[in-house]
């Protein structure tokens, strides 16, 4: 073995991909819009996120654009509310949400626990048409002239104030909503109930019990901003009153239910990508993820304390102090199951046989920059300075450190490491290795000088700003560039090696989990026979006993 | 593994529907006679604790939670607390507004 | 919801019966799966409610007087009938559950077809005490009018009742307000028994077949859960929007 990277592909004048996979096993456009291969699923998932990230991306350049200079020059600040509204929406709802879940998950839940697919297939269909429904939705709002109210929807704003399409984007998130919901319904039960023989709860890989705990927030908490659109909607169409000072509503209402959600929603989008996290770093360091049983419960632990800190999003709307003294003492609260995580991937690494593939550098992409955003959350959960630092770009640099520097290079670690199992081809390594350090050499252009502008009092979602903000602006921007050509540059790639890249085998990464011991692309079935899970999770010996009882362990 | 749907093997039978029956037409009448009484605070006390009696009624009774596995059970309670934390969370706010800015 | 193709035939198939879907591997699996899918389902259903029981308990709160007097001009003998009508119907399906499972296919039928009627039965008086609600121009929206709240003694046939002051016009606007909530949850709920009742009538249909009474009642099952749980909601409505304070 190169001592330089794990990597094992088969010999590659002798490899082929195997005849019969998902991908080969039936032809014809029908037989993907119509299949209840939960892999072919998948695929689909991944294909419409990417269309659906590229918009947002092109959302967020016209921002980083517009905010080179002090002035209001590229577009007028209407059309700028519209574009940082939709970049918001589109980025959290059409990928954020469903992405690590709906590709990653769809495809492995089932292989991971020995199932030959998920608990009820045809619902996980009806998941991707409504968040196609949604999506197209969307696109629809944008094409008939967008949003401006915030991807937030705050009242009364976005009930008395605005004459854009509110509605539409509404129904929108409502219909992309219940997409969110079913798929984390068909996670729980098919968790519960399909888990091969052997495959005890503390047997699973922590992929499954991240996803596990984000299918639960996605249950529980979805509903409730389902019902908040249904409000915002009678109070716009209606005029019921039920957020409308004049006759007596709340405005702040909306914005308990509104946030009830959406905090819960930032642990949904990121404890799939921490599940990817634990796979990828104990993959690349040939080692069983320190203290299995600390990161299980913790991501179970996230998602019970991601219930009851909503209103840190609310500290300067009005609430009272002693709901802000409540709510700020609990966020402190659920900085520790996730700080827990972090110190455990760390002990993981210590002592470890560490490779630097592309999983891994995004990876470590991801604990640096998560655990910066996360720190700067503690920062916001404190009230006290979160009176100063709430709606400046520090709340901006805050949330992107953890759902771009974090989830976003964890889904990318993601389909990096799943990718040769998926397609059963490999990607370019060193291009890839070298796109993913761009990736995170612009981030941080991008970013880190965000927290700085936040600090020195430039509120967000504001087209113009004073003139000496424009340096820091001008280095965001410039990094924005480069991210784009980072995240442009694995869409080239990935497709590329479709046709291209070597053929990667079995398992080209040594990997264990169930997964890996199919064939790649797998079977329509996943497996020949229903898999016996004798050995505990992330077990290396296991897998080197494997390989020297069957001999070479990739087939061609 | 898991617990088994108990429907399996349990069948209810007509004699507990209709203990249940009756009862939760008894508690629809003792609920409106309570609410022609003035008890002051107690009335919307009296009132939600009826309720959730004939609530639970249902759920253990007519949708068999009675006989029903561990986890149904966890399921429904962690529901529940769902839903009460949306409910007294939301609450704090509203209920401490007036108490003034300490 | 778990496939339900009709057995029509006794011929084994593969030594699994014919409505048990590929990536299950026993029948008990399937339906334990299913039943568990409906509970979480019904989860949902909870925490959608629950935003409406938020906005309910936090104006109530605030406009007290407001809601005792939108209250008084519900019908409580209507409410209290709708609410024996949702009983009895939950009893008969829970009923029907029991036919399925002891495979009676004819008392199937017929408790479904009871639970059915009975669910139009709630829908039509339902359909009566909001007609009431628009003739009043109790309606949020379409011609609110505070007549009966400013000037109680304009309703002879609630006034005689309750006996209620007049309220102040800053109040007597938050009424609008607790008729929003009313229509909101009670439509709400009137929704989830329509699309019940829809499901009901295929069910009936299909009982009628004999789908339901040859060892596979997951669906029945599961419905009878959704039925039972849009009985509990209107328990706590009835008690909420129709019980507030009648002394």
């Amino acid at each position: 073995m190169n001592e330089h990277t794990i990597v094992n592909l088969p010999d590659q004048a002798t490899a082929r991909i195997p005849k019969d996979n998902y991908i080969t096993r039936e032809n014809g456009l029908l037989s993907w819009l119509l299949t209840s291969d939960h892999k072919r699923i998948a695929i689909l998932y991944l294909i419409s996120l990417s269309f659906f990230f590229f918009i947002g991306g092109a959302l967020a350049g016209l921002i980083r654009l517009e905010l080179l200079t002090p002035q209001t020059d590229l577009m007028a600040t209407d059309t700028y509310n519209k574009v940082f509204t939709m970049h918001g929406v589109i980025m959290i709802f059409f990928f954020l949400v469903p992405s690590v879940p709906a590709t990653l998950g769809n495809f492995f839940i089932p292989m991971m626990i020995g199932a030959k697919d998920l608990a009820l297939p045809r619902i996980n269909l009806l998941s991707w048409y409504l968040y196609m429904a949604g999506g197209l939705l969307a696109l629809y709002t944008m094409a008939v002239g967008g949003v401006d109210t915030g991807w937030t929807f705050t009242t009364p704003l976005s009930t008395h104030y605005v004459n854009t399409n509110v509605l539409t984007t509404g129904l929108a998130v409502f219909v992309a909503g219940f997409s969110s919901i079913l798929t984390g319904l068909n996670f729980i039960v098919t968790i519960h109930k399909m888990r091969a023989p052997g495959m005890t709860w503390f047997r699973l890989p922590l992929f499954i019990w991240a996803h596990y705990a984000a299918s639960i927030l996605m249950v529980l908490a979805t509903p409730v901003v389902a019902i908040a659109i249904v409000l915002i909607a009678l109070e716009r169409t209606l005029g019921i009153g039920v957020f409308d000072p004049t006759k007596g509503g709340d405005p702040l209402l909306f914005q308990h239910l509104f946030w009830f959600y959406s905090h819960p929603a930032v642990y949904i989008m990121i404890l799939p990508g921490m599940g990817v996290i634990s796979e990828v770093i104990s993959t690349f360091s040939r080692k069983r993820v320190f203290g299995y049983t600390a990161v299980a419960f913790s991501s179970v632990a996230i998602a019970v304390f991601g219930f009851f800190v909503w209103a840190h999003h609310m500290f300067i709307m009005g609430i009272s102090n002693y709901a802000v003294l409540v709510f700020s003492l609990l966020t402190m609260l659920v900085a520790v199951p996730s700080a827990i995580k972090i110190f455990n991937w760390t002990f993981t690494l210590y002592k470890g046989s560490i490779t630097f593939e592309t999983p891994m550098i995004y990876a470590f992409g991801f604990l640096g920059l998560f655990t910066i955003g996360g720190m700067t959350g503690v920062f916001l959960g404190s009230s006290g300075t979160d009176i100063h630092l709430t709606e400046t770009y520090f709340i901006v640099a805050h949330f992107h450190f953890v759902m771009v520097g974090g989830m976003l290079m964890a889904f990318l670690a993601g389909i990096h490491f799943w990718w040769p199992k998926m397609t059963g081809r490999m990607y370019p390594e060193k291009l890839s290795q070298m796109a993913a350090v761009i990736t995170f050499v612009g981030f941080n252009l991008t970013f880190f000088p965000q927290f700085i502008l936040g600090m020195l009092g430039m509120p967000r979602r504001y087209a113009s700003y004073p003139p000496e903000f424009q340096i820091l602006n001008v280095f965001s921007t410039a990094g924005a560039t480069i991210l784009g050509v980072g995240y442009l540059l694995p869409v080239l790639y990935l497709v590329w090696s479709l046709r291209y890249g070597a053929i990667a085998g079995d398992n080209p990464w040594q990997a264990t989990g169930l997964e890996w011991q199919t064939q790649s692309p797998p079977l329509t079935e996943n497996f020949t026979e229903m898999p016996v899970m004798d050995h505990e999770a992330y077990d290396y010996e296991w897998l080197e006993k494997q390989k020297k009882e069957k001999g070479v362990d990739s087939a061609g | 593994m898991s617990g088994h749907n108990e429907d399996t093997r349990h069948i209810v039978g007509p004699g507990v529907y209709l203990v249940i029956l009756f009862a939760l037409l008894l508690g629809t009448a003792l609920t409106v006679w309570a609410s022609y009484i003035d008890l002051g605070l107690w009335n919307p006390v009296i009132a939600l604790a009826i309720a959730t009696t004939k609530a639970v009624l249902v759920v253990l009774f007519f949708m068999h939670v009675w006989y029903s596995s561990k986890l149904t059970k966890l399921t429904i309670f962690s529901g529940i607390f769902m839903f009460l934390v949306l409910i007294s969370m939301t609450l704090t706010d509203y209920i401490s507004r007036a108490w003034g800015s300490w | 919801m778990p496939d339900n193709s009709a057995i029509t035939s006794n011929v084994a198939h593969e030594e699994h019966p014919a409505y048990l879907r590929h990536h299950f591997s026993s029948a008990e699996q399937q339906a334990d799966a299913a039943g568990f899918a409906m509970w979480l389902f019904l989860l949902t259903e909870v925490m959608f409610f629950g935003g409406l029981f938020t906005a309910y308990l936090v104006y109530r709160n605030w406009y007290y007087p407001a809601f005792v007097a939108g209250s008084h001009q519900l019908s409580v003998v209507w409410g209290t009938t709708n609410t024996a009508v949702l009983i009895f119907s939950s009893f008969t399906m829970a009923m029907g559950v029991w036919c399925a499972q002891t495979r009676r296919r004819r008392g199937l039928v017929l408790s479904l077809a009871l639970t059915f009627f009975l669910g139009l039965v709630f829908l039509g008086i339902k359909t009566i005490e909001y007609r009431e609600k628009i003739e009043k121009h109790h309606v949020p929206g379409f011609h609110y009018s505070l007549q009966s709240f400013l000037d109680p003694q304009s309703n002879p046939e609630v006034y005689a009742e309750y006996h209620d002051k007049p309220l102040v016009p800053d109040m007597a606007r938050h009424t609008e307000l607790y008729f929003s909530l009313y229509f909101l949850m009670t439509g709400m709920h009137a929704l989830h028994m329509i699309i019940g009742i829809g499901i009901l009538g295929f069910m009936i249909l299909r009982a009628r077949t004999g789908a339901y009474t040859a060892g596979h009642e997951t669906f029945v099952v599961n419905f009878g859960l959704y039925w039972h749980f849009i009985d509990i909601v209107w328990i706590y409505l009835f008690a909420l929007l129709y019980l507030i304070s009648r002394h």
